[in-house]
Formats: structure tokens, C-alpha cells, sequence
């Protein structure tokens, strides 16, 4: 991760403000900072989103690809992700540097997506063993300002909500072979539906309690955090525990519980937001970078 | 051709251009807050972030291999680039978005072209980084990356001899083509790519595939050339409106 230097008194000065429920920029402990989700930023996939958390800045990019379904779940697509994390946010990525991170935080996403209910994954299917939607879930990262597996959980369930997937339909012929054909409409999409998709909340023990939405300074006094997948009815996908630092039972059960809350309330706006955004329709202004 | 006419009787190209067109330009500075410098530049359809961390001390806190090769230069700073583009920027989706063979070639081509405008000589023993990323690519990537690396180099303050703008030109029935898009270069006509120092009228970079008679080279490079001289004009006026914007901010 980016590493910030803080002095030992800057670290005291965080740690006290937190016991107080008073972080330095003035936020409770469950507070976020302010978020910006924008979908539809890349023209030439099929769903694209961004998110800027605070200094954190994401870039998800979907493409929908035909390929054969596995063995072991013929009747089903699947999802490949794909995280990369781009020299753009600090030096240290450069070359093969930000391989690590970015193998940690794929792996993340692939067990958070591994429970049977998070995508439909069944609608991916075109013809059973034969033909079958790929979704490429390919991460960018391109600022990192702390609290990243938040907003990348974040922009991945935006872009996949944005995802339109083309119908196809599989014609047979009299020798019995098959052909796919791609409906001459542009705009005649399926989309995916993105109810049960989970949100990450990272929880980071700093003294004696626990904060939502650590900023890097923050991050660099947790000795240890506490990741949560939730689904928007509260249910939890996912956990893990990251840092070098040890927590107690009682601390993970109440964690825990801050994680739940503050998920929904996360899945709450994010619904709205998205919702309002594609009410606006294809008129919408598409800001991107520019704004 | 296959079926696709680059450009019709009436001297209009596929997307409804005309032959020394350039695509819409749009350009910010100051895209990210963490680091040194920063721009975004939209050239059509192909979209590039640059980011510039520097001048600070030469290979620190790196660890790949390119980057344990790395020594300070007594006399003047180290130039280096990275070129990446995201898996999902092209038709096709990427496996890997840097580190190919293609992606060496532009960052090695982007230190050249950079070497040659920034005023290295005022920073001894240190290292500018340059990171570029394009996020979607509809051709003329090269050009949309030193245009944004432009930008970025001075929303840095990085001191330069002046911008650096960069266009690619085709040649298609006998006419010259400026800021060629995707399917322009697909065709598989000759390229050419021009990096100018516009002031001066210096070439930084001067790239061409594929076969074009001498006779016709003189038109298709004047054609680049005006091209970059447009951008120029272009970059210059996001430049000031950018300082206007940051003065105002102060309160000056």
C-alpha cells in the first residue's frame, strides 16, 4: 500500500481523537467521507463505473465475453476478476510492484463472489456445456488514499449494474448444429441483476475501538482490521481479518455488527445514487475525469 | 480496400471529418490530489491519465528490476516513463495492461521524447517519474499520452524548454490525414507519428510504418506538424484557464 510517515505524537494525537468518537477530519467512527460513483466512464465496454472515496480513486471496467462453461457447473457463467494496480497512485507500483496488492485484493473478490446468491449466474448461460457469458471484472486503481477495498467493492457493483449484456439467441439447424446470433438492436440488453451483490466495510481497530473508512493516516495506527462483506439485507458474505496485530473474540462479534449497519445504510445510498443516474437516460452529462 | 472508404469523394472521413480535422480535444490538469503532477486528456475517443512524481531522490523505494538498475546521473536528472494501458481500453480485452513488449517499446519512446524538452540539467542526482495510463484507445494513443504527459509535467512545475505536442498523420489516395482514429490505423496505410516542440519548430520524435514514397513525405509530415501546432494552441489555453482557476483559489 502507499505508505504515509507519521510521527509518533500525530499517531497519539489519532488514536485519542478516536477513543472521543472524533476523527481528524471531524467524522464520527461509521462515518464515510463523501463518495462520487459515476457509471458509463469507458465507452467500449459493456459497464464501466468509478468511484472516488476521499483521495481514493477506482476505475472498474466489465467485459462481457462468450466463452464454454466449466466442468464442474455446466449450466452456469462465471466472473473473472482482474485487479491492476496502476504506477498512477504511487511510485512503488511500478513494474511488477504492485503485483502483490493486487493478487491479495483479486482474491478478495473472488471469495466474496464464490456464495451461490451474490450474481445470477445462471442467467449467464447460453447453452448448457457449449456457450456461456464471461464477465471480465477488470479493476484499476489509480489513487490511493486509504479504505481501498471499500470503493472497489463499491465500483464493482456499480459497473455491474451498468453491465448490458447482449441477447443472443442459439438457432439449431437440421445437422444439428448450432449458431449463435446476436440480435441487430444495440440496445436490445439484458441486465444483471445486482440485489445480493455484497459491499466490503473495513473495520480498523484503532485503541480500543474500531472505525469505518480509515484514512491512510489512520490506517498506518491500526495495528488490525476486520474485512465484512454484506449484502444489502444485512447478511454476511465474507470475512476476513488483515494486519499484524491480534483481536479478540468480543471485538470481532461487535465489528462485526458495525459492519452490518454501516453496510446497509452503504447499500441504501449506492441504490439511490445508481437508481437516479439511469433515471436520467441516455441525456445524462457524463463528467468522467474532466469534472 | 475491404469495403471501407477512408475518405469518400467529397473529402470526408468515416467519423465526418475532414482530412487535416483533429478529433475534439478536451484536457484537465490536477486530476489527483496526491500526486506531484497530474492531467487528463480526451482526444476523440481515446482517453489518457498522466501523473508525474518528482524530482525526488534517484530509486528510492522501488522494487522491481527495472528500478534496481536505475543510478542517479551527476549532471543531470533521470527521465523515467511508464506506459500502461488498461485491460478493458481496447476492442478486445488486454491479459496484461503493461510490461509487453509493445508497452517497453512506448515507455522507452515517451523517455525520449521527454528528455529532450525537460530542463534536466536543473536537477542533478534525482529522478522524474512519468506514469501514463490510457483508458481507452481509438488510436493516436502515442499522441494523447505525451499530450497528457505534457500537462502533467507542468502541473508538476517541472521546468521545460516548452510543450511537447504530439499528433499522427496517415496517407490515404493521395491527401494527407491529421489525428488518425482506430480504424484509420487499422487499414494498415503508412503512420507516422511527430512529437514538436512548437516554438522552436524541433521534432522531440519522429516515428513511420509502413511503405510511403519520399515524394509524399514532406505533406504528410507538414500535416502532423500543423496538427501539433493546433494542440499546442489548445494546451495553452487549458494552461491558463487552469492558473486563472488556482489564482482565484489563492484569493490573488
Amino acid at each position: 500500500m502507499a505508505s504515509v510517515s507519521l510521527s509518533e505524537a500525530e499517531k497519539v494525537y489519532i488514536v485519542h481523537g478516536v477513543q472521543e468518537d472524533l476523527r481528524v477530519d471531524g467524522r464520527g467512527c461509521e462515518d464515510y467521507r463523501c463518495i462520487e460513483v459515476e457509471t458509463d466512464v469507458v465507452s467500449n465496454t459493456s459497464g464501466s463505473a468509478r468511484v472516488k472515496l476521499g483521495h481514493t480513486d477506482i476505475l472498474v471496467g466489465v467485459k462481457a465475453e462468450m466463452g464454454t462453461p466449466k466442468l464442474e457447473k455446466p449450466d452456469e457463467g462465471y466472473l473473472e476478476f482482474f485487479v491492476d494496480c496502476s504506477a498512477n497512485a504511487t511510485p512503488e507500483f511500478e513494474g511488477r510492484g504492485g503485483d502483490d496488492l493486487g493478487t491479495e485484493i483479486t482474491n478478495t473478490l473472488y471469495r466474496m463472489f464464490s456464495s451461490r446468491s451474490s450474481v445470477d449466474l445462471q442467467s449467464l448461460c447460453i447453452s448448457p456445456r457449449e456457450h456461456c457469458w464471461v464477465l471480465y471484472v477488470d479493476v484499476l486503481l489509480l489513487e490511493c488514499g486509504g479504505n481501498l477495498f471499500d470503493a472497489i467493492s463499491l465500483a464493482v457493483k456499480a459497473a455491474l449494474f451498468n453491465t448490458r449484456i447482449p441477447k443472443v439467441r442459439v438457432l439449431e439447424d437440421e445437422e444439428g448444429s448450432k449458431d449463435i446470433e446476436l440480435s441487430d438492436d444495440p440496445y436490445d440488453c439484458m441486465q444483471l441483476s445486482v440485489e445480493s451483490v455484497p459491499c466490503v466495510v473495513t473495520l480498523c481497530k484503532i485503541g480500543c475501538r474500531h472505525v469505518v473508512d480509515a484514512t491512510l493516516q489512520e490506517e498506518a495506527c491500526s495495528l488490525a482490521s476486520l474485512l465484512v462483506a454484506v449484502t444489502s439485507s444485512g447478511v454476511v458474505t465474507c470475512m476476513r481479518k488483515v494486519g499484524r496485530g491480534s483481536l479478540d473474540p468480543e471485538s470481532i462479534f461487535e465489528m462485526m455488527e458495525t459492519g452490518k449497519r454501516a453496510g446497509k445504510l452503504l447499500h441504501t445510498a449506492l441504490q439511490d445514487v445508481l437508481h437516479k443516474e439511469e433515471s436520467l437516460g441516455p441525456r445524462r452529462q457524463k463528467v468522467g475525469f474532466l469534472g | 480496400m475491404a469495403g471501407l472508404e477512408l475518405l469518400s469523394d467529397q473529402g470526408y472521413r468515416v467519423d465526418g471529418r475532414r482530412a487535416g480535422e483533429l478529433r475534439k480535444i478536451q484536457a484537465r490538469m490536477g486530476v489527483f490530489a496526491q500526486a506531484d503532477g497530474s492531467a487528463y486528456i480526451e482526444q476523440g475517443n481515446t482517453k489518457a491519465l498522466a501523473v508525474v512524481y518528482g524530482p525526488h531522490e534517484a530509486s528510492v523505494g522501488r522494487v522491481s528490476i527495472r528500478g534496481s538498475r536505475s543510478r542517479a546521473l551527476p549532471d543531470r536528472a533521470l527521465v523515467n516513463c511508464q506506459y500502461s494501458s488498461a485491460t478493458f481500453s481496447t476492442g478486445e480485452r488486454k491479459r496484461r495492461p503493461h510490461g509487453d513488449r509493445k508497452s517497453c517499446e512506448m515507455g522507452l519512446q515517451l523517455r525520449q521524447t521527454f528528455e529532450a524538452a525537460i530542463l534536466t540539467q536543473l536537477h542533478p542526482r534525482s529522478q522524474i517519474d512519468i506514469y501514463v495510463q490510457v483508458l481507452q484507445a481509438d488510436g493516436g494513443t502515442y499522441a494523447a499520452c505525451v499530450n497528457a504527459a505534457t500537462l502533467a509535467v507542468l502541473d508538476a512545475g517541472i521546468p521545460m524548454q516548452d510543450f511537447v505536442c504530439a499528433c499522427s498523420a496517415g496517407f490515404v489516395d493521395g491527401t494527407a490525414l491529421a489525428d488518425l482514429s482506430h480504424v484509420e490505423e487499422a487499414a494498415g496505410g503508412p503512420q507516422l507519428a511527430l512529437a514538436l516542440l512548437p516554438a522552436s519548430g524541433q521534432i522531440a520524435l519522429l516515428e513511420m510504418d509502413a511503405r510511403l514514397h519520399e515524394d509524399h513525405l514532406e505533406c504528410v509530415l507538414e500535416a502532423a506538424a500543423q496538427a501539433a501546432r493546433d494542440v499546442h494552441a489548445l494546451l495553452d489555453r487549458v494552461v491558463r484557464q487552469h492558473v486563472r482557476e488556482a489564482s482565484i483559489l489563492l484569493g490573488d
